[in-house]
């Protein structure tokens, strides 16, 4: 860990707020973060925080719901901030998004976006207290972008879960995404029907609680 | 990055660490355009589990003498680079031909 990185991890440990941790959705692009992040809040407040779509890059700027409170069975209560970020990735092609049926003027405009809420995602990184690091469970486990997300976040001592998302579909495989992170506790969940959500929150007790 | 962007595969000695992967991702983003769609990247990281004390020792003072020169790193533009597939024991670099651009 560099020096830099280690002052930073330090400072958040000692001034880290109780009361106001921040809990990052941290992903690649279409893994399902802001419609987890609608699921929780859904489950909690009975609001939606984010738009959803096919389309990849539909977040494209930091959302965050204040002051979530959840309750597990034990009656303990956890308190966070919702931070659903842009997806993060290594390349945009404003013709994929034309390919998805989006006309050039947009597609460009939405790729411009995109870009720059990668970059966002990335500076924020320093402001999390806990992270869940959503992937799709049907894709490859060890794409580049999921082994620099998860590596930013051990290197700078952020408490990790990670969850393996759609476990709803039949391609979904939660031991291939075991085999890559043997280290962490990975919950499979389908933010879209609610599937193993229990599950998920005391995950999320473990980890920042 | 400016090679990179010459349309070349950059495969370089040693590993970035994690915040540098992070800052070529930030760097990546900020340089996309229309003619440039970004890169693919993978970083081969030794295999620390199979060595025994000694040898992990040795690892690690010779990372402390000379940097972090194990392991490799490539990078590529994914106008040429479709994808790099990563798996523990192998890697796969596949290629798409040029696309013309109007």
């Amino acid at each position: 860990m560099s020096i830099q990185l280690w002052f930073s991890s330090f400072f958040r440990n000692i001034f880290r707020n109780k009361n106001n941790v921040k809990l990052g959705l941290y992903g690649p692009p279409n893994a399902g973060k802001s419609t987890l992040a609608n699921r929780i809040c859904k489950d909690w407040s009975d609001q939606e925080m984010s738009i959803v779509s096919n389309v990849p890059h539909e977040t494209r700027e930091i959302l965050i719901k204040e002051q979530i409170s959840i309750k597990n069975k034990k009656g303990k209560t956890l308190s966070f901030s919702l931070v659903d970020t842009p997806g993060i990735a290594t390349k945009i092609d404003y013709e994929d998004f034309m390919k998805r049926g989006l006309k050039e003027g947009i597609a460009k405009k939405r790729a411009k976006e995109a870009t720059k809420g990668v970059i966002e995602s990335i500076k924020w990184l320093d402001s999390m207290d806990a992270v869940a690091v959503v992937l799709d469970a049907t894709e490859d486990p060890y794409s580049q972008v999921n082994i620099t997300i998860v590596g930013n976040l051990q290197a700078r001592n952020i408490p990790v879960l990670i969850v393996a998302n759609k476990v709803d579909l039949k391609k979904a495989k939660i031991n291939k995404l075991m085999d890559a992170f043997p280290q962490y506790t990975i919950i499979g969940i389908s933010a879209k029907y609610g599937t193993h959500m229990d599950e998920f929150y005391e995950g999320l007790f473990k980890v920042v609680g | 990055m400016t090679i990179v962007k010459q349309e070349k595969i950059v495969l370089l000695e040693g590993q970035l660490q994690k915040e540098e992967e992070a800052t070529l991702i930030e760097q990546t983003m900020g340089e996309i355009s229309d003619k440039f769609r970004g890169i693919e990247l993978a970083v081969i990281y030794p295999e620390k589990n199979n060595m025994d004390v000694l040898k992990r020792l040795r690892f690690d003072i010779a990372r402390l003498l000379v940097g972090n020169r194990q392991g490799f790193t490539i990078v590529g533009p994914a106008s040429i680079v479709k994808r790099i597939k990563q798996n523990p024991g192998s890697i796969e670099l596949l290629t798409q031909e040029k696309r013309r651009r109007k």
